[in-house]
């Protein structure tokens, strides 16, 4: 190959590729995600401390978690996080002492009482719902559908005539009353047979 | 029976707008108290005046107070601190929670402003704070005579929301002498 078109291949592919670039990197989110630099003295709270900002909501910006809020008081409950976890408190003992000082609300994942058992029992109240419906439906329909002797297409004199009834509604306006008394008779016909 | 059927979308819509009507009202941001009817915790901080001197449940104990969270940073607070230089004078005993602030703004705050707490609890940490689940200021809790939090309000008190909320139950706490 000729040296010269050689080095304009290469551009050519080197151009596809910054505008392949360029695309992913306008197409990309920036993720949101406030976290601070924590040590531990034992890695294996890491996880799980992770897993708690993550469940538990910031009690002044409600729709951020305490992982993505960067407000004061997210910061602090962090830290408190942080504290009992190095002191040896389980999930449950963490979460019921931020329970017992801001409420249940601080749970994302609020536990089943008699306030929140509406919430947890609609999804699956509605999906039986839906069930009991579709069922109910689908046998009926099958029942009308065995009962029926079945519905006959029509043979070519009623199509002709329902050709000329439609035909005739299109093209004048003045015959619509002998038009409808036409069709009543074609519904009428029908439902004989 | 088939007839009624039909009337179920017009009660599942009346339902669900009475529903959503009532909770205009509301407001979403106001988290419902975990230490209504609960001891208020027990702390031991320097008082905003004096470092050197502990504060705790101990210095207003026996004794109908209002305990309010207030700092320099918190604009709502200027507004309120008028009302309660007022409230103070009428005889309501209130405990300030100087919350998250610095000593020496919030002690040039009491001197141009006026002081109407007893004494003020310097929390520079929050610790307090979040034992009282507060997560904002200003806020006002009623504690009683027992060292129970018998009312907690997050934001202004200002005259309606003291007559609204705070009066009746007060009088009650201390007898009929309140304003």
């Amino acid at each position: 190959m000729h040296p010269e078109s050689n080095r304009f291949n290469r551009a050519l592919v080197l151009r596809s590729w910054l505008k392949k670039v360029t695309l992913l990197l306008l197409l990309s989110t920036p993720v949101m995600a406030v976290e601070d630099v924590v040590s531990f003295s034992d890695e294996s709270l890491r996880p799980r401390y992770q897993q708690l900002l993550e469940e538990l909501r910031c009690p002044k910006c409600q729709n951020q978690n305490l992982s993505d809020s960067n407000s004061p008081i997210s910061d602090d409950l962090r830290r408190e996080i942080h504290r009992l976890l190095e002191e040896g408190g389980s999930d449950h003992e963490i979460k019921e002492y931020l329970k017992s000082r801001y409420s249940e609300f601080i749970l994302y994942r609020p536990e089943v009482n008699s306030a929140t058992w509406f919430l947890w029992g609609a999804p699956v109240a509605l999906l039986v719902l839906g069930l009991l419906i579709l069922f109910y439906f689908s046998r009926r329909g099958r029942q009308r559908l065995e009962a029926s002797p079945g519905v006959k297409a029509p043979n070519s004199a009623e199509q002709q005539r329902l050709a000329a009834l439609l035909g005739n509604q299109s093209s004048t306006n003045e015959n619509l009353g002998a038009n409808s008394s036409d069709t009543i008779n074609l519904e009428s016909k029908e439902t004989n047979q | 029976m088939n007839r009624l059927t039909l009337f179920i979308p017009l009660i599942l819509c009346v339902a669900l707008g009475s529903f959503l009507y009532s909770s205009l009202g509301k407001d979403p941001q106001e988290l419902p108290s975990a230490l209504i009817g609960e001891p208020f915790p027990a702390f031991s901080l320097p008082a905003l005046s004096d470092p050197q001197r502990q504060v705790g449940t101990a210095d207003f104990e026996g004794q109908v107070v209002l305990v309010n969270v207030w700092a320099t940073w918190c604009f709502a607070c200027r507004i309120e601190h008028v009302w309660l230089n007022d409230l103070a004078e009428k005889g309501v005993k209130i405990i300030g929670l100087n919350y998250k602030d610095d000593r020496d703004m919030a002690l040039e705050w009491l001197k141009t402003r006026g002081n109407p707490y007893q004494f003020s609890i310097f929390d520079s940490r929050g610790s307090l704070g979040i034992d009282l689940g507060v997560y904002g200021a200003p806020e006002t809790y009623l504690v009683d005579a027992n060292g129970i939090i018998r009312h907690r309000r997050v934001g202004v008190v200002d005259d309606r929301v003291w007559n609204n909320e705070f009066r009746d139950l007060y009088q009650q706490l201390v007898g009929n002498d309140a304003p």
